[in-house]
């Protein structure tokens, strides 16, 4: 062991340089030419940053369209999901009341419309996306409280969603808003 | 759901395409043959200049294991070092504290054994500095430590007796600069470019379109991201890991993140087949992996497709599955892929919480990590599949009453016994620190109400998960488990490291033993063990040995829990 040990601290040393200054430094470089030079992309409206691009926010105004149930409440600086096992009967209360809530503050949606990703919290609590279908659901809440004809609303999801070939399709909530801000 | 399926096949038939010109490539690179990357070789002739190592010195099989113990030590404390004084060292910019011994204890090992168990969140239980010089580095090091070892045994398969193994460090450099550290460039450059983060700034401070104030943790996120998977590691940066939207930021980053981490474990098998010249056995290799993995993956992608029956019931729409845990980018079928991709292979990394997911589906994860070699880590995937092997080649030649013999050596009572020791200690140590947890929390339900998120049998689930993937140097966890505890820390931090250098030591000294002996060409009194038959003898040893072992432990938790709920 005597024979190996001071070989091992110096490879050590070398490899400290190599793989946590020069490998660093190499993808920290080569990020500067990445959007927002590698810190994250941003959204700004009237010359604000509000949020991030890929970071789920809050909204509980009616005006808005909510982003899913979080377990974290959105906040950024943590990030964890609800951990509850599927046959948790304190859970399955939770996305009961979830639903009532929400049948509540849509009047006109029924039970079946409701996808479950509107009752079910996602794995980061910062998912910053919904299915067309989540959005959808809320489109006469949000033109009613917007004074807005529903159409135009429909038209604005139908804009923001992203499709994909090989994944599911989906809508950012935070540009979607943004947009609704902007209309 | 027709291209959320498309989507994993997608995936997985573009890691097969990658992974076989790669094997090619590591089976060149280790036989020290003309290859791609050769104009790096200054570069690893002054790494070995600057260190006083001499890399063409041939070493022992017990000179390999005694250099690679007495590195890792080095690295342990000089994780356990800078994790407990974090707090007062610099690059720290959110002021994180430095951590408790216990937890400092656990996270070094953790890191050290290539099983990233994480007791912390990143964003809020580690400075950058941690986060580079302990984190980073133990993923790039543990990687290659792995590899170097399956090299080893590589060497001494040949048709050849010899005591002379080729060099340690040579194997290990040559794992960094020829394949983690492009490899890893590649990576994060490319999740740089999707929007991952890669800096040193702190937390972003800001105020929402609603008008909610929130600060948005960021850090040298692309750089760690990339090593964690290509090599195995699965530690997040964030608490959430490869769910978090800045880690893996879209489908794309997660198909990336996802053939990254599939990859080596694949190209190993491949190599082995270059590198001896025996695609055949290779091939064999393969086959019962691919087809353990298709067996574990196929009921998870179709029971978190079907969704939550207790959720089906509210009378919701539940099209796309089982959401709980899951982030719309990636849907329940890539989720699904990714959990059982992440548990045969002992990455651990998750982009779900797998404590949310169907209780068949937690036992297929499981089942990954019990049996622990469907294409399993890097380099020790191979090695726990090889100690399988010897215990196939063992039974088998009893059985028709031949020699048992593998690649022309005769297999005998000393490296069968190894062999065992090793298959057996992987349940051994999951059952009883298992049913030692189980013991204290019924023994003192109210003390120790913190542990379990769920009660009932998805709570023993949690208990057996978390010491399944301690023993399977796995890392991904039931999350619900409140395991930041001296318990915790220190029992499954002493089964991480018996779990880690046992199955190295183990393999590599039969392989060593092995490569001593005389090799007898193989003739008609030969078991070829490059057969599909040899290969459904393998996988009935490993479904006796590593499955049915842990059937009753499984009857208790996801089982039990199972017909609970449909």
């Amino acid at each position: 062991m005597k024979q190996h040990l001071l070989p091992a601290f110096r490879l050590t040393l070398v490899l400290l340089v190599v793989c946590c200054l020069i490998y660093p430094a190499l993808i920290w470089a080569g990020a500067q030419l990445a959007p927002n030079s590698g810190q994250g992309e941003t959204i700004s409206h009237r010359s604000r940053v509000v949020g991030y691009d890929n970071v789920g926010q809050k909204f509980t105004r009616p005006e808005y369209f909510w982003s899913r149930p979080s377990a974290v409440d959105y906040n950024s600086a943590g990030s964890v999901g609800s951990n509850k096992g599927p046959s948790n009967h304190e859970y399955q209360a939770t996305v009961q009341a979830r639903l009532d809530t929400f049948l509540l503050q849509n009047p006109g949606v029924t039970k079946a419309q409701v996808p479950a990703e509107l009752i079910t919290a996602s794995g980061s609590g910062l998912d910053p996306h919904l299915s067309p279908a989540g959005a959808a659901v809320q489109v006469a809440r949000v033109a009613r409280a917007r004074q807005l004809d529903a159409a135009k609303v429909q038209a604005l999801v139908a804009q923001h969603t992203q499709h994909s070939l090989l994944g599911p399709d989906r809508v950012n909530v935070l540009r979607l808003n943004v947009a609704l801000d902007e209309l | 759901m027709i291209n959320e399926l498309l989507g994993i096949g997608a995936i997985y038939f573009l890691t097969l395409v990658l992974a076989l010109p790669l094997g090619h490539y590591l089976a060149r690179v280790f036989k020290g043959e003309k290859n791609l990357l050769d104009f790096l070789r200054p570069v690893e002739s002054s790494i070995f200049r600057l260190s006083g190592i001499d890399a063409r010195r041939e070493m022992s099989w017990q000179q390999h294991l005694v250099a690679l113990l007495t590195i890792n030590l080095v690295w342990f404390l000089l994780a356990m070092l800078v994790l407990s004084t974090q707090g007062s060292l610099p690059l720290n910019p959110d002021q994180n504290p430095s951590m408790s011994p216990d937890l400092a204890f656990n996270t070094a090992i953790s890191f050290l054994v290539n099983c990233n168990l994480q007791h912390y969140s990143g964003e809020s239980g580690l400075s950058y500095l941690s986060q580079i010089v302990v984190i980073t580095f133990l993923q790039f090091v543990s990687a290659a430590t792995g590899i170097a070892a399956a090299v080893v045994v590589f060497n001494a398969l040949q048709t050849r007796a010899t005591d002379k193994l080729g060099n340690f460090y040579n194997y290990f450099i040559k794992s960094l600069t020829r394949l983690l550290l492009p490899g890893s460039l590649l990576v994060a450059l490319l999740l740089a470019f999707n929007g991952t983060p890669m800096t040193l700034q702190g937390k972003q401070e800001l105020v929402t379109l609603q008008g909610d104030s929130v600060a948005v943790s960021r850090g040298p996120v692309a750089a760690m991201v990339a090593i964690k998977e290509l090599g195995t590691n699965g530690g997040g940066f964030y608490g959430a890991n490869s769910a978090h939207p800045l880690e893996n930021p879209n489908y794309l980053t997660n198909a990336i993140e996802n053939i990254a981490l599939v990859i080596i474990p694949v190209a190993m098998v491949f190599a082995l087949g270059f590198y001896l010249n025996r695609r055949k056995l290779a091939l064999m290799i393969f086959g019962v992996m691919t087809v353990g993995f298709v067996v574990l993956l196929a009921p998870t992608v179709y029971y978190e497709l079907q969704g939550n029956p207790a959720i089906s019931h509210l009378g919701v729409n539940q099209a796309l599955g089982a959401l709980e845990g899951k982030e719309m980018r990636f849907g329940a079928a890539a989720s699904a892929y990714w959990s059982i991709t992440n548990t045969v292979i002992s990455c651990g990394s998750v982009n779900s919480m797998h404590d949310s997911f169907m209780p068949l589906s937690g036992l297929t994860q499981m089942l990954g990590m019990m049996t622990n070699a469907f294409y399993g880590g890097c380099g020790v995937g191979l090695l726990n599949f090889f100690a399988y092997l010897i215990i196939a080649v063992f039974i088998a030649g009893l059985m028709v009453g031949r020699t048992p013999e593998l690649l022309g050596k005769k297999i005998e009572a000393r490296e069968m016994k190894i062999a065992i020791l090793v298959t057996l200690l992987h349940p051994l140590l999951i059952l009883a620190g298992t049913a030692l947890t189980a013991h204290l929390y019924t023994g003192n339900p109210q003390e120790y109400a913190g542990w379990l998120a769920n009660p009932g049998y998805h709570g023993f689930s949690e208990i057996l998960y978390e010491f399944t993937s301690s023993a399977a140097n796995n890392g991904s966890g039931f999350e619900g488990l409140g395991d930041n505890t001296p318990w915790w820390n220190i029992s499954t931090g002493v089964v991480l490291l018996l779990s880690r250098f046992l199955p190295i030591i183990g393999p590599v000294a039969i392989a060593g033993l092995l490569a001593r002996k005389k090799y007898v060409p193989e003739s008609a009194g030969t078991l070829p063990a490059d057969t599909a038959t040899f290969g459904v003898m393998v996988m009935a040893v490993i479904v006796i040995i590593a499955a049915l072992a842990f059937f009753p432990a499984l009857a208790l938790g996801p089982i039990a829990e199972h017909f609970s709920l449909y």
